[in-house]
C-alpha cells in the first residue's frame, strides 16, 4: 500500500480560509462567532493581503482563535503573502511566537521565522511544485502545504504519491482564486489615489472590486494589493477524486454572503449526503461570476470543465 | 573559474551591468557594448523565457561561453521555472548539464532545484532568481541558510527605502532590475497568464502566450483577444501593443482604463546613483526575447551611465540622450520608476 492509498483511508476535513477582503471589525467578528457552530475542522485566521488593514488587533485575532479553539476548531493563524516593510516583519514575528497555535506561512520569510520554532502550514503563496521541496518545507517544520492553484490534477497526483511521511496536503477547493499580488494597490488606482492615501477604500468592496473586459465580461476582483478571480473556483465535483488521490483538507474561502451555506454543501458532499449536481447548484446561487475549475483539468483556470 | 569583472579589473566599485542573451547574436551585442556579465538559458521550459526560436542549445552555449570569456564577460544561465514532479529529473539534468559547461553563475528560483545543485555541485555559484519572490531580508536569509545563494535578483515590488534595507540586512549581493519591460505584480508569484490562458511563467516560462493572442478588425478598433478574453481595443491611430494581461485596458467602476498598468518600462537612470550608493552588485537588464539591436543599445546606454555614476555618483546628471535613446525601446515609448518610487504603488 502506498503512503498515498494509506492517507486516502483518512478521513478529510474542511477548512474555512482567511478572510481575503477587507471587512469590518464587526463584520469579522460576527462571521467567527457563526463560524463556530458550522461544520468546518479547520479555520484560518488573520490578514494575508495588505498590513494596512488593522481594524483587528494582533489580541482581537487571538481572542477569536481561543474562542474558535474551545469550540472544538484547528486554529492557524495566517501571515502576509507580500512581506516588503520592517514593520510587516515585526509583526510576522509577533504572530510566529504566540506560543498556542499553529501559523501558515505564505512568504518563506515566514517560513525562515517559523523554521526549527513552530510547526507551519505552507499557504497557497509558497510555491511548491515537487517533492524535494516539500521535504525541505518538511524539515523546517512544515506539517501540512496548500497546492498552488496552478497545479493540475496529474500534478497534484504525482507530487501527493511522493510527499514526505507525516505531511498533510490541503486544496484550495472553493472561492476566488488569488493570483497575484503587487505593490501597487489596484482598488486605490480605481478611485484615482496613492497607496499611502489610500483612505481605506477597499472597505466599500466586501468581495473585491470587480474588473471586466470592455464587453463587461467580469473577469478580475481588484482586492487592494491582490487580484482575484472573479468566478469562484469550484472542486465540489471531484471530491471523491481528491480524496482518493491523497489530499487531506479541502479550503473553502469566505465570501461576504453565503459562506454557511457553501460549508454546508461541501460538508454533505464530502459525507456522500448531497449529490454533486445538486451541490454545485447551490454553489453557483453563491457565484454571481460564474463558477470555474479549468486548473484542475489542465486548461486556463477560468474554464468551466462540466463535472456535475 | 571565475571570470573577473570589468569594475575590478578598473579598480571601480563592483557593480555589474548584467545584460540578457536570448541567442548569440544578443550576446555578442551585449558583450561588444558594454555588458560586465550576459545571462542566458535552454531552448525549453526549464527558463522564464520559453519563446520559439528563442534560448540556446547545449552545444551552442560553449560557443557563447569563450566569447564573452575572450572579452572579460561573465555567464549566467537561467533555470527559472518550477519544475512539476513528473519535470524533476530533466530540470535537475539541465542544473547538471549548465554545471558541466562551466557557467559562472545558475539562476533559480524553485526551492528544491537549489537544494539539489547545492549538494550536488556544492562549489556552483547560485543566484536566486527574481521568480522565487524573496523580497525581504528573512525569506533571503531562509534560501541562503538553506542553498548557499551567493546573490538575489529582487522583485520589481520594493521602494529604494526598501531596497536599501534588505541591502543593509543581507550578506548575500543584491541585483536589481535596471531597465526593461515591467512586472507589475511579484513575480513567480502570478497566475493571471494561467488563470485566461492555462500557460503561466512558473510552469510554462510564458507570460500571455502569443500563440492565445488574436487580433480582429471592427468599425470600432482592433480588437485584441488573449484565449478569447478582450484585453484591449485600439482606435484608428493608436498604435497596438502585444495584449499582456497586466497591461490592458478594462472597466472598472464604469471607466474603461488601464486598471493595473500602463505599456511601460522600468528605467531606474533617474536613481542610479542611489542605487550604486545603496550597495547593489549589479543591475540587470529584461528582455532576452528582445533584438540584438535592443540589447546593444541598451548596454550601450547602461554602460555609459553606470561608468558616468560610478566615477562620480554625486554629481550624476542624468542625460536626455540616454533617456531618449532608452525610450524608443520601451513599451509605449515611455518609462517609468515603477516601485522604486513610491508615488507608483
Amino acid at each position: 500500500m502506498t503512503h498515498a492509498q494509506q492517507q486516502g483511508a483518512r478521513t478529510m476535513r474542511l477548512a474555512l480560509g482567511p478572510i481575503l477582503y477587507f471587512w469590518e471589525r464587526r463584520v469579522v467578528f460576527e462571521f467567527y462567532r457563526a463560524a463556530a457552530d458550522w461544520p468546518v475542522d479547520i479555520v484560518y485566521l488573520g490578514e494575508t493581503v495588505c498590513s494596512k488593514r488593522r481594524e483587528l488587533r494582533r489580541e482581537d485575532w487571538l481572542a477569536i482563535a481561543a474562542d474558535l479553539a474551545g469550540a472544538g476548531k484547528e486554529v492557524v493563524l495566517s501571515t502576509l503573502a507580500l512581506l516588503e516593510a520592517e514593520s510587516e516583519l515585526s509583526y510576522m514575528r509577533r504572530i510566529v511566537g504566540n506560543g498556542t497555535f499553529t501559523i501558515e506561512a505564505n512568504d518563506m520569510g515566514a517560513v525562515n521565522l517559523a523554521a526549527g520554532r513552530t510547526p507551519f502550514v505552507a499557504g497557497p503563496g509558497i510555491n511548491v511544485y515537487n517533492a524535494r521541496t516539500l521535504a525541505v518545507l518538511a524539515r523546517a517544520g512544515a506539517k501540512r502545504w496548500v497546492a498552488p492553484v496552478e497545479l493540475d490534477r496529474a500534478a497534484l497526483a504525482a507530487l501527493l504519491a511522493e510527499q514526505p511521511q507525516g505531511m498533510q496536503a490541503e486544496v484550495y477547493a472553493f472561492g476566488p482564486l488569488p493570483l497575484s499580488h503587487s505593490a501597487r494597490c489596484f482598488t486605490a488606482r480605481a478611485h484615482n489615489l496613492s497607496k499611502d492615501e489610500c483612505g481605506f477604500v477597499c472597505r466599500d468592496y466586501p468581495a473585491g472590486l470587480l474588473l471586466s473586459t470592455q464587453e463587461q465580461e467580469p473577469f478580475l476582483r481588484l482586492n487592494g494589493v491582490q487580484t482575484l478571480s472573479a468566478r469562484l473556483y469550484a472542486l465540489v465535483g471531484v471530491i471523491d477524486d481528491m480524496r482518493a488521490l491523497g489530499v487531506d483538507v479541502l479550503r473553502v474561502a469566505p465570501q461576504p454572503d453565503g459562506t454557511e451555506e457553501v460549508v454546508r454543501t461541501f460538508r454533505g458532499a464530502m459525507d456522500g449526503e448531497i449529490e454533486t449536481r445538486a451541490a454545485l447548484r447551490e454553489l453557483a446561487r453563491h457565484a454571481p461570476y460564474g463558477l470555474c475549475n479549468g486548473h484542475w483539468y489542465g486548461q486556463a483556470g477560468m474554464e468551466w470543465v462540466n463535472d456535475g | 573559474m571565475e571570470t573577473q569583472v570589468r569594475g575590478a579589473r578598473s579598480g571601480r566599485p563592483r557593480v555589474e551591468l548584467v545584460c540578457p542573451a536570448g541567442h548569440l547574436p544578443g550576446l555578442k551585442a551585449a558583450v561588444d557594448n558594454g555588458a560586465d556579465a550576459v545571462y542566458l538559458g535552454f531552448r525549453d521550459a526549464t527558463n522564464a523565457r520559453n519563446f520559439s526560436g528563442l534560448n540556446f542549445a547545449p552545444d551552442e552555449i560553449p560557443v557563447a561561453i569563450d566569447y564573452a570569456r575572450a572579452r572579460g564577460v561573465r555567464v549566467f544561465l537561467a533555470i527559472n521555472t518550477y519544475p512539476s514532479q513528473a519535470q524533476w529529473r530533466q530540470w535537475c539534468a539541465a542544473v547538471d548539464a549548465a554545471v558541466a559547461l562551466g557557467v559562472d553563475a545558475l539562476i533559480l528560483a524553485d526551492l528544491g532545484l537549489l537544494h539539489y545543485c547545492a549538494e550536488r555541485h556544492p562549489g556552483q555559484r547560485l543566484h536566486l532568481s527574481v521568480q522565487a519572490s524573496a523580497t525581504n531580508h528573512q525569506a533571503i536569509g531562509f534560501y541562503a541558510r538553506e542553498c548557499g545563494i551567493q546573490r538575489v535578483v529582487l522583485p520589481r515590488v520594493l521602494s529604494l527605502a526598501q531596497v536599501r534595507a534588505v541591502i543593509e540586512r543581507v550578506d548575500v549581493e543584491v541585483e536589481v532590475f535596471g531597465f526593461g519591460s515591467l512586472c507589475v505584480m511579484v513575480e513567480g508569484r502570478c497566475s493571471l497568464s494561467a488563470y485566461a490562458t492555462g500557460e503561466s511563467p512558473n510552469m510554462s516560462g510564458v507570460c500571455s502566450p502569443a500563440k492565445a493572442v488574436s487580433w480582429e478588425e471592427t468599425p470600432e478598433g482592433r480588437r485584441v483577444r488573449l484565449n478569447g478574453l478582450l484585453v484591449d481595443v485600439y482606435g484608428g491611430s493608436e498604435r497596438a501593443g502585444y495584449p499582456q494581461l497586466c497591461k490592458g485596458r478594462f472597466e472598472v467602476r464604469e471607466h474603461t482604463f488601464y486598471a493595473l498598468e500602463e505599456p511601460t518600462s522600468l528605467n531606474v537612470l533617474d536613481i542610479l546613483p542611489q542605487l550604486v550608493v545603496a550597495g547593489v552588485a549589479a543591475i540587470k537588464v529584461e528582455g532576452r526575447q528582445r533584438s540584438p539591436a535592443y540589447v546593444a543599445q541598451t548596454t550601450r546606454v547602461l554602460r555609459a551611465a553606470l561608468d558616468t555614476c560610478l566615477a562620480d555618483p554625486e554629481r550624476f546628471a542624468v542625460r536626455a540622450e540616454w533617456i531618449a535613446a532608452l525610450d524608443r525601446l520601451s513599451e509605449g515609448s515611455c518609462h517609468t520608476l515603477g516601485a522604486y518610487h513610491r508615488p507608483w504603488q
